[in-house]
């Protein structure tokens, strides 16, 4: 599904992506984890499109198309879901028209027909109970004055409500309590199917310990510097990145 | 320029004195003819219109129109009526008040909202506060005075609550003879009343001319009005406005200004909170596109201690247009426990469109409450791009976020009419609404 060839990416005069490999096949769910600045914020937003980073080289492919010649916009519609690590406010932007418009963005474009207000309601309900959304937030402006949990338990909701093929999770348990932790976890792991891929974005394992991940990959200074299954991010919490960044220098 | 313009309009005086209503209004008119010859146009190098050139107006040679309605105009009102607030209309054509065009409804007893040439003899003393309750700051308010020939007075008897919202509609339909209009209106709100008022300035597309309002508003103790200015003239017109505010104890107003129209436009609203308890909540919008040039000037006066304002004003500037907002606070010496608040926000869609934003506070007592603040910027990048991923193409998130922007001072309207017919209204002025319809259900 998603295929990254040498990828290099910087911003301003720093680089942050160094040579990145990595293939996400439908199905699968893939853990990038790193300390802090490793750049696994950066290639969440490349894959979503963000213009603030300038590609130097390399490639991503996705569902065979070259990824770069598509606008966020189109990657949305492709299926690529972006959950935020720090989900903007947008006053006077209503939550629920936005979401309507996106999936029948989403819909058009795969030339299904625009659900109407009834239909679109039913999947709404549906859904809201998978994230156990507060019906009242549906109503307000995107994100405004939601509190950092209620942030990120709406991006889950979207995703949900707009079943991509390729969901990308920016540091989605960031800032969670424990309870707010499992119903994301719930939330994802319901979407898991045979056709959707899933990338978590991570700093801490504790995601994991509910979401099991088929790959772990360590980010560090840009480049992937580990692969292994879920047991990597196990060990990881024991020993801390040194570890691994320690035996990575001495390969 | 200014003597030049000044002589044009002592000879229309000459032309039209004997024609002008209010023969009783002799000297107020004197003195503002006095004023007009004394100081002349303002020019740039008065601080006050430091970033507003009025000669464009000033070199056009404007005349007072002589011919009222027309049959061409009924649809054009129309389209300015507010059908489902029942109002109180009144209208006027190119200066003339129109009875047929008006919508009379029942008010409750005392109360009067007609135009100022059908008051009674007896009722002329109503007007007096109008003319008294501020000096000739300018040479506009110095001329409408000068051609007062009609205009709108509501007078609300103490203790009286006016639940029919009044409209005041001043067009211009004539689009060949560079006609002028110099609208007065005089509210005044007695005792513990409240009543809502709206005026809407307008003018046929294309038409070239000159409104010059004046309203004077008087809140008596206790009093509550609801005001909205809508400004919609043509994108050719010349607009001058200047509202009075004055308001005793306990007083409150909530005002609304919208400024879409005009080549030209200056909107000037001075608040002054004369007793305790008085509140103003002051909002604005302005939009402006192509060559148009707006500016929105506010004076709020605290005058006395526990007295409130708060004022937001937010601007959208297109193409090669340019607007000023100039927001000046006085928290006088005693007005001790006084809130003021003023927060004006632009946002530029265009590299070449500019905007003069200056808040000026001054401040002489020193147990308040204030706050204020400016902001000149573009398209929140993060926003757009949040929007993006959410498969919304670049020109309708674009068009969302601005439409968003202009929404934030105008959803609190608590007409739903009126403020549905402002939201599109905006809409209509802003670039690829059509895009977001869905949105402005």
């Amino acid at each position: 599904m998603l295929t990254i060839r040498d990828l290099n990416v910087r911003i301003g005069n720093t680089q942050i992506l160094k040579d990145l490999d990595l293939t996400v096949n439908a199905g699968e769910v893939h853990a990038i984890m790193g300390p802090n600045g490793s750049g696994k914020s950066t290639l969440a937003n490349v894959l979503a499109g963000r213009d603030d980073y300038e590609v130097m080289s390399g490639t991503i492919e996705y569902e065979g198309r070259n990824l770069f010649d598509l606008a966020p916009e189109e990657r949305a519609r492709e299926g690529i879901f972006l959950a935020f690590q720090y989900p903007v406010e947008i006053p006077g932007v209503n939550n629920i028209y936005l979401l309507k418009a996106a999936l029948n963005g989403i819909r058009v474009h795969h030339g299904k027909g625009e659900l109407d207000a009834v239909e679109f309601l039913q999947v709404v309900r549906e859904r809201m109970r998978l994230v156990k959304m507060d019906e009242s937030l549906l109503n307000r402006s995107v994100n405004e004055g939601f509190s950092g949990g209620e942030k990120k338990r709406n991006e889950i909701f979207q995703m949900a409500v707009l079943e991509p093929r390729l969901a990308i999770l920016d540091e989605t348990d960031s800032g969670l309590d424990i309870d707010a932790l499992k119903i994301v976890a719930e939330g994802v792991n319901s979407l898991r199917n045979e056709s959707r891929a899933i990338v978590l974005v991570t700093h801490y394992q504790r995601l994991l310990n509910y979401i099991t991940p088929d790959y772990v990959h360590v980010l560090s200074d840009g480049r992937i510097i580990r692969s292994g299954s879920r047991e990597l991010a196990i060990e990881l919490e024991e020993k801390g990145y040194d570890w691994v960044r320690q035996e990575a220098k001495a390969a | 320029m200014s003597e030049a313009a000044v002589s044009h309009y002592l000879a229309e005086y000459d032309r039209f004195r004997d024609t002008l209503a209010f023969p009783g209004l002799a000297q107020p008119r004197a003195t503002a003819l006095a004023y007009l010859k004394a100081h002349g146009f303002p020019s740039r190098r008065t601080e006050q219109w430091k970033y507003t050139d009025v000669s464009p107006i000033t070199r056009r040679k404007f005349t007072l129109g002589k011919s009222g309605p027309d049959t061409g105009d009924e649809t054009y009102v129309d389209s300015l009526r507010f059908p489902q607030l029942g109002c109180h209309e009144l209208v006027f054509i190119n200066g003339i008040f129109s009875a047929g065009l008006s919508r009379y409804k029942p008010l409750p007893n005392g109360v009067t909202a007609g135009s100022l040439q059908s008051l009674g003899t007896g009722d002329a003393v109503l007007l007096e506060p109008g003319f008294t309750n501020g000096e000739i700051k300018n040479a506009f308010i110095a001329l409408n005075t000068v051609f007062l020939n009609d205009g709108v007075l509501v007078h609300v008897p103490d203790n009286t609550e006016v639940a029919t919202p009044i409209h005041i509609i001043y067009v211009t339909s004539e689009a060949g003879d560079a006609l002028m209009s110099h609208p007065r209106n005089l509210i005044v709100l007695g005792r513990n009343t409240s009543a809502s008022v709206i005026e809407s300035f307008a003018g046929i597309p294309d038409a070239e001319y000159f409104t010059n309002n004046h309203t004077s508003i008087l809140g008596r103790t206790g009093s509550r009005l609801d005001y909205y200015r809508v400004q919609q003239e043509s994108q050719r017109a010349y607009h001058i406005g200047n509202t009075w505010i004055r308001q005793d104890a306990d007083s409150r107003i909530d005002c609304h200004t919208l400024s879409l129209g005009g080549k030209l436009a200056r909107c000037d609203i001075e608040v002054e909170l004369d007793e305790p308890g008085a509140e103003v909540n002051l909002n604005g919008l302005y939009l402006t596109n192509n060559r148009q040039h707006i500016d929105n000037h506010t004076l709020i006066e605290h005058k006395q201690p526990h007295t409130v304002s708060n004022e937001h004003f937010r601007g959208i500037m297109n193409g090669h247009s340019r607007a000023v907002f100039n927001g000046k606070v006085i928290v006088h010496e005693q007005a001790q426990k006084t809130e003021a608040h003023q927060s004006n926000a632009n946002l530029l869609l265009s590299g070449d469109a500019e905007v003069d934003t200056k808040p000026e506070l001054e401040i002489y007592a020193d147990d308040v409450k204030c706050s204020h603040g400016a902001t000149v910027g573009r398209l929140d990048e993060n926003m757009l791009f949040y929007l993006r991923s959410r498969a919304l193409d670049r020109d309708t998130a674009r068009s969302l976020l601005t439409y968003a922007f202009a929404d934030e001072v105008i959803r609190d309207i608590r007409f739903p009419e009126i403020r549905e017919r402002l939201e599109h209204s905006i809409a209509g002025e802003l670039p690829d609404s059509d895009l977001i319809e869905e949105f402005m259900q």
